[in-house]
């Protein structure tokens, strides 16, 4: 039988609806609590279980006590395996991590986490890609693309998952900067990746384009910009996983994730670079970006990039910047965002952009 | 007064008018931008009635002369059989025929299962493992293997026969241009018609994706060396395509038995009319290895349950070609296809079976082996001109003599003989010759007038 | 009106088979010795042996098994499911029809040449075009055609950097497709929030380097791209090519044209507009008309009369044409069927086709808008032509049911479903096509069903989720169909061994 584990966030959410952005930190919990707030996710996590449950698959649920999981399994009418410990009222980010942890060490199939950004982020720290895992929406930061789009969705979602299998994509784990946030700038980094389940989208027969399979979509994508790479021209890979794909295609199997790679005549040139050392090379040789839609807003360029700075991009050109997006991707953010700190690469980036889709495929679309 | 293909009439449609709150029928045109709004009446031949339809097509058709009405040796790539009743009173059901593709698996059995059955027999015919359930015709499907063979071995060339029909070859050319792949002709031994082995290897570097020959030949002549290309090909990376007429696989191995990936052909001969040359059907299988079945192009149909695992059913199997097909070069756009002719093959095959395949592929073959003996005692004609077995088609050559293929066949029209096809335009190298086909349909009498018609042509009677 | 469809539990015909048993005669025996070398030969052939009866008992029973116009609404979208007027029929049967053979001398197929003749001139007209070429096949292949002819006309120009095709992003899946296949990379550009191509996005993607943009008018939501006239003008202004997509013809018969609309290349699905049946998936044509400029491109040969002679015939001297794309001339079967429907409706009863089934496919939206669980993506206030998307996200929201158990519940009802998740800008989306040939009644039934599977999925789920009950078969394995593909007998047949 299926193991499904489930980590309820108690306190996700809950400075949204008093005003605040977000509920990290002890501060901001309790004045969260001041201004009369009440926890949100708890109720969200009900209802991906009663989806589940009407659904009607079989599986074991696994939870941590209280008001980590237990108590919203016992509302929705499951039976739970409870494990681990916490102090009610008290929950924390070390919490969460343990319970991701116990529950790699169980077995279980797939994670559903009740949460936001920084729920996800705490996860991942805890056990990576190691486990699948499932964003139930109920925080107010919600960058990550690593959530399904509404609490039922994400027992609809867990629930195929369970019964029949899914395909997983890698889904990017984001991190606001929190002060950055409230004085409403938009800091947002690549925390890191985890895998999720995805629904193909449902084709009827062939009158149909895209395969809706992502890795085979991302392999269609790298194959073609394998094709147009030409010798003696830098490429600079950017973070993401279709870019990683891109790596792979020409064999190179240790690029990073998060980080800036650059590619000579097919081969590496240089892992994990930073501004610096990318201006440098900009300097001598012409060079290609490629970057793909970064989490749940689809930013190609943000200001949580350390490496791939408004310097950078502009010293390259708006035609030698790639972008990278598999179909499946646009349907989540149909329009993607630029914000960096320099207004006029961001005016010039407006518009509508050519993303390559796919081999030998290119969508336009609209950037904001 | 309504109109016999519309239920709804004038005021039916002026009350649903009203139910929608649309004032006339022109305020669903409004968006219609005036400037390119018909302004006049389409300038189209006045309705009939299905009584004056009939007679109008009718008069039209009558200036036909069908082949049965006259003593035809035509072959060529459309070959024509006696269809028995019984097929088209099954495929012109109207379940099969009105219905579409069959994307509603549980109300669509009849044709999954037909279809089913279709692939099942061509690929027991062909000796291969998988056939799709039909292209359009022998020509596209060689263009589509084409594509395939690239797609495989992500090479750019394809070898063909000089003696290739040059219809069929102007089609490949078309599907090879897309991906750009390199068609190349590689030549025969004149005196047997063989492909030139030599030639053949000496062509096959590491850059060929597919070496194709036709069994029987267009010329009706059998290629003997299928092992060696076969090998050859092999040897080297490519794979090895075959193009057929499926009667002539009542007598003869598969392709599939000496070597060949892919087999491709035109499946018009099992159960469907001549009608002109189309509608047709192109037969595609392959070798079930997941490198092939990957990218085969096409619709296939799997058996496969219910969900709860007690009823046997059908359904189309795609997704996972479509996932491989899509990320390459030389991808295949086919969604309709030539299902209904498919069906019409199944229920011929099936109702022929293995004897009667056998037995008619011989009174083909017999036939024509008896016309090239007739012919051949003809002062000044050669048939065959190829020093090799053939099938149901052969070659008729008239260089040793004064005339022409064109004036012969003017004699013999005018005897009601419709004669072979003047192949000059094609292959100028092979002269004064004509290709000609005999079936079934044709009896020992029809060969024996034929033989005496030219015969009288050469005499110098007119 | 309750629904039940045949159910037989059919084995395969090679079940059936008994050695010995044969379904059919040959004239007689051979005579003459066939000199052909053992090797050649084969040994066995496993094909199977039943009698007559037993073939057409077989057949039947399959048949009844299988929905289709004919058995009742077939709503499927961008297909036009109409009645298939039976004359046409008979009138393709005809020996002088399909008993004549493609390389007969011109003389004796004058009735051939003459009514591929008399077509051509009827869709050139239909279309606002010069020529058409008949030969293709399928709507597939005419896009092929039409892709080959494109990239001809850019390498007569000189013009090579052309190398991309336009599709807007809710273009039928073959169109990116074929234009794959003939070479091109393929630009998709959104629609805006009318549903209709995005001319800002349009202008941002035509270039030097663009060959054609492929649209289809009414476009696959049913709405009319109404600024066609300017779309048409930044493809050209650009130095491309428009190419029409002809699946939704019936929706403008005799209203406008895709030529006066600015489209350079036309392309017709005579099993779709032209009444000509679907065959369970062919066989179909795909004619390819175009302006005067590119008909030196088209595909030989083309029919010509020569007044002179007062003859047809085949004309091959057509130095620029692409050559061939199918064996012999099109399938003449179908044309012969297309060409009596053209007789039978004439233009007046075209463009009473076409009202008729805008206003059943209006008369569905308006109905269909007032049923909970269903609503339009894309611009309520206008007409559509056609067909209409509707969108089961509501449904689905409420209820987790979505479209594709819709579908699913509707074959009870004795409907064949819509297409659905398609077009892809549409979540949970019901394409629904009824065409002319519904009558009121019909419409008011089908809409009934939407209703009634609404509120069984909120009162009684499981009726939705068990479904289809009434047809052949229940809910088949389609995922364990496509993970272990079992394509023919003999794979059957082993698999059960072992």
């Amino acid at each position: 039988m299926k193991k499904l584990g489930l980590i309820v966030n108690p306190i996700a959410g809950m400075g949204g609806r008093v005003g605040l952005k977000g509920t990290d930190g002890a501060d901001t919990v309790a004045k969260a609590l001041e201004l009369g707030a009440e926890p949100v996710s708890p109720a969200r996590a009900v209802e991906t279980l009663q989806g589940l449950k009407r659904v009607g698959v079989e599986f074991e649920l696994i939870t941590y006590p209280a008001e980590m999981g237990a108590t919203e399994a016992s509302e929705a009418g499951l039976k739970a395996r409870v494990i681990g410990h916490i102090t009610s009222g008290k929950t924390t980010a070390g919490d969460t991590k343990r319970a991701a942890g116990e529950m790699l060490g169980q077995g279980v199939d797939l994670i559903l986490i009740a949460g936001g950004d920084g729920t996800m982020s705490d996860v991942i720290e805890a056990i990576g890609t190691q486990v699948p895992i499932l964003g139930i929406p109920t925080g107010v930061k919600m960058h990550s693309a690593t959530f399904a789009n509404t609490p039922q969705t994400a027992g609809e979602v867990a629930a195929r998952f369970l019964r029949e299998g899914l395909p997983l994509l890698e889904a990017e784990v984001m991190d606001i900067n929190e002060e950055a946030y409230r004085e409403n700038r938009l800091v947002a980094k690549l925390k890191g990746y985890a895998r999720v389940p995805y629904e193909p989208v449902m084709m009827q027969a062939t009158k149909e384009g895209s395969t809706g399979y992502e890795l085979a979509d991302q392999k269609a994508i790298a194959r073609w910009v394998v094709e147009l790479m030409e010798r003696g021209h830098i490429y600079a890979l950017g973070p993401g996983t279709t870019t990683r794909a891109v790596a792979e295609e020409l064999g190179i199997y240790d690029s990073t994730l998060l980080g800036v790679d650059l590619i000579e005549n097919y081969k590496l040139l240089a892992r994990d670079t930073n501004e610096q050392q990318i201006l440098e090379v900009i300097g001598k040789k012409p060079m290609t970006i490629t970057v793909s839609p970064i989490g749940r807003q689809g930013f190609i360029l943000g200001r949580g990039n350390q490496q791939l700075s408004p310097v950078i991009i502009k010293r390259v050109g708006k035609g030698n910047v790639w972008v990278l997006a598999t179909p499946h991707k646009l349907r989540a953010t149909p329009t993607l965002k630029v914000d960096t700190d320099d207004a006029e690469l961001d005016r010039e980036f407006r518009g509508y952009i050519r993303v390559i889709t796919g081999y030998r495929q290119t969508c336009m679309v609209k950037v904001v | 007064m309504g109109h016999p293909y519309i239920p709804n009439t004038r005021e039916i449609r002026e009350q649903m008018l009203r139910e929608i709150g649309a004032a006339n029928i022109d305020e669903l045109f409004a968006d219609i931008p005036p400037q390119i709004r018909l302004k006049r009446k389409l300038k189209l031949p006045p309705a009939m009635s299905e009584l004056e339809v009939k007679r109008h097509v009718q008069a039209i058709l009558a200036k036909n002369t069908p082949f049965t009405q006259m003593l035809s040796f035509l072959g060529g790539g459309v070959w024509p059989h006696h269809v028995p009743a019984h097929i088209r009173s099954l495929v012109q059901r109207s379940e099969f025929l009105t219905s579409y593709t069959p994307y509603q698996p549980e109300a669509s059995q009849g044709m999954l299962q037909a279809l089913f059955e279709y692939q099942s027999m061509i690929a027991e015919l062909v000796g291969l493992e998988v056939a799709n359930s039909s292209m359009y015709d022998w020509s596209t499907a060689l263009g589509e293997a084409a594509l395939m063979c690239a797609r495989v071995t992500r090479r750019q060339k394809f070898i063909v026969p000089e003696l290739i029909a040059k219809d069929r070859l102007s089609v490949l050319r078309n599907y090879a241009s897309g991906p750009g792949l390199e068609v190349v002709e590689v030549g025969y031994d004149h005196r047997t018609g063989q492909l030139d082995l030599k030639q053949l290897r000496a062509e096959l570097g590491g850059d060929v994706a597919g070496v194709y020959i036709e069994n029987p030949s267009y010329l009706g002549f059998l290629e003997t060396q299928g092992d060696e290309i076969a090998a050859a090909a092999h040897k080297t990376g490519a794979l090895f395509v075959v193009g057929v007429n499926p009667i002539s696989l009542g007598l003869f191995k598969g392709p599939g038995e000496y070597g060949a990936d892919i087999v491709v052909g035109e499946g018009q001969p099992l159960g469907n009319p001549v009608s002109f040359g189309g509608p047709s059907l192109g037969i595609f299988a392959c070798r079930d290895e997941s490198k092939l079945l990957r990218q085969l192009p096409g619709r296939l149909i799997g058996a496969t349950t219910t969900l709860d695992g007690k009823a046997r059913g059908y359904c189309m199997v795609l997704q996972t070609r479509e996932q491989h097909i899509r990320r390459e070069r030389a991808t295949s756009s086919i969604c309709t296809n030539a299902a209904l002719c498919a069906v019409s093959a199944a229920i011929y095959l099936a109702s022929l079976g293995p004897r009667g395949l056998r037995d008619l592929a011989e009174l083909c073959a017999s036939n024509a082996s008896y016309a090239m003996k007739k012919l051949n005692t003809i002062k000044g004609l050669r048939a065959p001109i190829f020093d090799a077995p053939h099938f149901n088609e052969f070659t008729l050559n008239c260089d040793d003599t004064h005339v022409s293929i064109q004036k012969l066949n003017a004699g013999l029209l005018k005897r009601g003989i419709q004669g072979g096809k003047p192949l000059r335009a094609e292959f100028p190298e092979l002269g004064k010759t004509a290709l000609l086909c005999t079936t079934e349909l044709h009896s020992r009498d029809d060969i024996d007038r034929l033989a005496s018609a030219l015969k009288e042509l050469l005499g110098g009677k007119g | 009106m309750s629904y039940q469809q045949a159910r037989w539990a059919e084995p395969l015909i090679f079940e059936l088979s008994k050695p010995g048993r044969v379904g059919w005669t040959l004239p007689e025996k051979p005579r003459e010795r066939i000199n052909v070398p053992k090797e050649l030969l084969r040994e066995k052939l496993e094909l199977p042996e039943l009698s007559e009866p037993e073939v057409v008992r077989h057949y039947t029973r399959l048949s009844q098994m299988n929905y289709s116009v004919d058995s009742g609404f077939y709503p499927l979208g961008s297909c036009t499911m109409k009645y298939n007027p039976k004359v046409c029929e008979e009138l393709a049967a005809l020996e002088a029809a399909s008993y004549i053979h493609p390389h007969q001398a011109e003389e004796t197929v004058q009735g051939a040449l003459e009514l591929i003749y008399r077509l051509e001139r009827c869709l050139a007209e239909i279309a606002g075009v010069a020529r058409v070429s008949l030969q293709p096949s399928a709507g597939a292949h005419g896009e092929f055609v039409a892709m080959l002819v494109t990239r001809a006309y850019h390498k007569s120009k000189r013009d090579d950097k052309r190398n991309q095709v336009i599709v807007p992003d809710s273009a039928h899946g073959t169109n990116p497709a074929s234009a794959a296949m003939a070479g091109y990379e393929v630009v998709t550009v959104p629609s805006n929030a009318r549903g209709r191509v995005d001319l800002n996005a349009l202008k941002a993607t035509v270039s030097e380097r663009t060959a054609a943009l492929m649209l289809t008018n009414p476009n696959t939501l049913g709405l009319f791209e109404d600024q066609i006239i300017d779309i048409a003008g930044v493809v050209h202004d650009a130095g491309g090519l428009l190419f029409y997509d002809g699946a939704n013809l019936n929706g403008i018969l005799g209203k406008t044209r895709p030529g006066d609309m600015g489209f350079d290349i036309v392309h017709f699905n005579l099993h779709k507009t032209f009444a000509t049946p679907h065959g369970g998936g062919g066989p179909g044509a795909g004619p390819v008309g175009v302006q005067r400029e590119l008909e030196k491109f088209l595909p030989v040969p083309l029919v010509e009369y020569d007044k002179k002679k007062g003859r047809y015939y085949f004309d091959y001297d057509r130095p620029h044409s692409i050559g061939k794309i199918k064996g012999f001339y099109g399938n003449f079967g179908v044309l012969v069927k297309a060409y009596a429907y053209l007789l039978l409706m004439g233009g007046e009863g075209l463009s009473e086709v076409t009202e008729a089934a805008v206003l059943n496919a209006n008369y569905i939206m308006r109905k269909l808008l007032g049923v909970e669980g269903y609503e339009l993506k894309f611009d309520a206030s206008g007409p559509c032509k056609h067909e209409v998307v509707f969108s089961a996200e509501p449904l689905k929201r409420m209820t987790g049911i979505g479209a594709h158990f819709v579908a699913k519940r509707l074959l009870d009802f004795g409907t064949h479903a819509p297409t659905y998740y398609f077009p892809p800008i549409v979540p949970e989306a019901l394409m629904i096509e009824p065409t002319e040939s519904e009558s009121k009644e019909e419409l008011d039934r089908f809409v009934d069903a939407l209703r009634t599977i609404f509120e069984e999925a909120r009162s009684d789920p499981d009726k939705v989720y068990s479904a289809p009950t009434a047809t052949a078969i229940g809910r088949l394995d389609e995922v364990k169909a496509s993970r272990q593909p079992i394509l023919s007998w003999r794979a059957y047949r082993e698999l059960a061994k072992e």
